[in-house]
């Protein structure tokens, strides 16, 4: 169950804890794997842990130009895209009364702009194949939001709409375009929590955890996968029960 | 009929599969042939690839019959 072997798989953050499990897991499934991100030097570490079929694709998500040019040479590199996973994120956190017009804005630009352009750069090549997987790393947060993340939540939320709207029009053509909406999950963004925040957050997990990033990878595979192909549109909550929606 | 009408009547028979004395000058994708937007958009594609042409978005949204279309490679190949 879930081979994708002879599928190219571009990932966004994958020098990221959950980006860099979620290249692991599709490469494990027998996919290509375009391991994009803004640190050159884990990427690299990663490829070579994984050995063949596995190709690394610097890109900094706040250069549109930049941004434009990805699916093109992860294209050349793969022979094509079939599964594009929007993984890369940023936080700007601040009182939304504090919030500055570059916090915002840098945030929508990276987690929702570029999202948009990396979706629209992959399209053609879907529609062609008439086969097509786009995972879209959301968040818990553009659900329920969060104090302190008004740009944030509002670039995960809009994935979502974007997401749902993309499904509609392009899942005639066997293209599949859902979210995945991790909750807490150990990564080093976690990490720097202190242990009264970390306690203080445990208290709303029914599961009394946090959750790990295989656990996200594990929910990305199902939906890359050509067994997922009557799911579309939907958003996957992975959140031990913090939010049950 | 020129060699241009030929081959984009070609990719329209095949992609919406229709009959080909249906592609008149006049059809209109989406009124006459059955197209929906994202038909328009595919075979759009196919022109492009077709003919090793760009055509941009502005463009693309004035080819609403086979005579555009026809008449738009032509001016522009």
């Amino acid at each position: 169950m879930f081979d994708l072997t002879g599928k190219s798989a571009l990932i966004t953050g994958a020098s990221g804890g959950i980006g860099a499990d979620i290249a692991r897991v599709l490469h494990g499934a027998g996919a290509a794997v375009g391991l994009s991100g803004t640190r050159v030097d884990p990427l690299e570490a990663l490829a070579a842990e994984l050995g063949e079929r596995a190709h690394v694709l610097p890109c900094n998500l706040s250069d549109m130009a930049a941004v434009e040019a990805l699916p093109k040479q992860a294209a050349e590199a793969m022979g094509g895209v079939d599964i594009l996973v929007n993984n890369a994120g940023i936080t700007r956190d601040n009182l939304f009364m504090r919030m500055s017009d570059d916090e915002w804005q840098s945030v929508l630009d990276v987690n929702l702009t570029a999202t948009f352009k990396l979706c629209k750069g992959v399209m053609r090549g879907m529609m062609k194949a008439r086969w097509g997987r786009i995972v879209n790393i959301s968040s818990i947060v553009g659900a329920t939001g969060n104090p302190g993340q008004a740009n944030y939540a509002a670039s995960k939320a809009g994935m979502i709409g974007m997401s749902k709207s993309l499904a509609y029009e392009v899942a005639s053509r066997g293209i599949t375009v859902n979210a995945v909406a991790p909750g807490f999950i150990e990564t080093a963004m976690t990490d720097k929590l202190t242990d009264d925040q970390k306690s203080g957050i445990m208290g709303q997990i029914p599961a009394g955890r946090m959750g790990t990033p295989a656990e996200i990878s594990a929910a990305v595979l199902y939906l890359a996968s050509p067994e997922a192909a009557y799911v579309t549109g939907t958003t996957l909550h992975v959140n031990g029960g913090m939010a049950m929606l | 009929m020129s060699d241009v009408a030929d081959r984009v009547k070609k990719i329209v028979v095949e992609h919406l599969g229709v009959e080909e004395d249906k592609v008149t000058e006049n059809a209109s994708f989406i009124d006459d042939l059955g197209a929906d937007s994202l038909d328009t958009v595919e075979l759009v594609m196919a022109f492009e690839e077709e003919f090793g042409i760009e055509i941009p978005d502005d463009a693309a949204e004035t080819i609403q019959t086979f005579g555009d279309a026809v008449k738009f490679i032509t001016e522009a190949s």
